[in-house]
């Protein structure tokens, strides 16, 4: 087994919020900068850029996590990660069903889909900023139905984490993991909260990426691997 | 003065989801919020709840801090947990087309004010 250091939520300038050097190449540079081994593409309620990250980072032999920042019916951001661009794409099918508005590029910024090349190829005219009318507990189910990780976004901030919007984590939910914006908040989780944590930047600028990164013990750079990390099956680990 | 739920339910012509048999409920103020960890820190007993929020949790929420009713602004539509978990624990779910800030306006009128400096 060998040990992968991961940065599992970083934005691109597909998310009108993030700033629009985060380019595919740029993420891709400033990971390897980093020294990241494995980095999770997810930017709101989109995957647009993924394929571009991808083609990217496969020249610089780092591994890419196809995601998605999903916002809830009740504005609970989950980070979907998946094992196949197949499956990614067929719930970003889902989520532009179940996501209304157009975007305001004066209001909330751009929403820049680039090609391998850092060729602008189109702008998203969807309000990737809005919510999903997707429950949270529909949203887990889809994400699980296509063998990805359901793993609830900086749990420890109030605005669009789990335990501020939904006032303590639902009974039952079948999430993977919960991710902290700071691991020094962990003591802020309740006791009974029995979930693994991580920790990862949620970039939305360059030097952001990295920032917070979790470390995998495990046999591959892959989804399936860390959900056997997550769960510490034969021997794998993680450490935030 | 007293204002009940029912008073309520029928000035701001509410839509009656669960907990009809609750509506002569005496209701002490009010709170209007939908991020759920501000509403434990802050409603207080007997407080209607004014949210947009429709998931099982506002229950378990309401139930804890013994609020009076809940108060669904722009119509949504609760969950079927929501409703089922209401029933159970005898909280009133009344649902207005009216947005929360409307909601707030006319209760106002009504007289539901929160007591100062509690």
């Amino acid at each position: 087994m060998k040990e992968f250091k991961a940065d599992l939520h970083i934005h691109t300038c597909l998310s009108p919020c993030a700033d629009l050097e985060m380019s595919p190449r740029n993420v891709v540079s400033e990971a390897k900068r980093k020294g990241l081994h494995v980095i999770g593409i997810c930017d709101h309620n989109s995957a647009e850029n993924v394929p571009a990250v991808e083609k990217n980072a496969a020249r610089e032999g780092i591994a890419v996590i196809g995601g998605m920042e999903v916002t809830s019916k009740e504005e609970v951001h989950i980070v979907a990660l998946f094992g196949s661009e197949e499956s990614l794409f067929s719930l970003q099918e889902i989520v532009y069903q179940n996501l209304h508005g157009t975007n305001d590029e004066k209001l909330y910024g751009e929403q820049v889909i680039v090609n391998e090349q850092e060729e602008v190829t189109g702008f998203s005219n969807k309000l990737l900023i809005g919510a999903t009318d997707i429950t949270i507990e529909k949203l887990v189910d889809l994400i699980h139905e296509r063998e990805g990780l359901a793993i609830a976004a900086h749990v420890d901030r109030e605005g669009f984490g789990i335990i501020g919007q939904l006032g303590f984590i639902p009974e039952g939910l079948p999430l993977d993991a919960l991710e902290l914006a700071d691991p020094s908040n962990r003591d802020r989780i309740p006791l009974e909260v029995r979930l693994p944590f991580i920790t990862s930047s949620d970039a939305h600028k360059l030097e952001d990426i990295g920032r917070r990164s979790t470390t995998f013990l495990m046999q591959a750079a892959s989804t399936a691997e860390i959900r056997r990390c997550l769960s510490g099956v034969e021997g794998r680990r993680m450490r935030i | 003065m007293t204002i009940t739920l029912k008073v309520i339910a029928e000035s701001l012509n509410l839509a009656v989801r669960t907990g009809r048999d609750q509506l002569e409920r005496v209701v002490t103020g009010g709170y209007a919020g939908d991020l759920l960890s501000d509403v434990l820190a802050h409603a207080r007993k007997g407080n209607v709840w004014i949210t947009l929020q429709t998931h099982p949790n506002t229950v378990a929420v309401a139930s804890a801090k013994e609020l009076c009713a809940i108060i669904i602004v722009n119509g949504r539509t609760s969950e079927e947990a929501t409703l089922r978990k209401a029933e159970e624990e005898g909280i009133p779910i009344l649902v207005s087309p009216l947005s929360t800030y409307d909601v707030v306006c006319r209760l106002c009128e009504l007289g539901v004010k929160n007591s100062e400096g509690v």
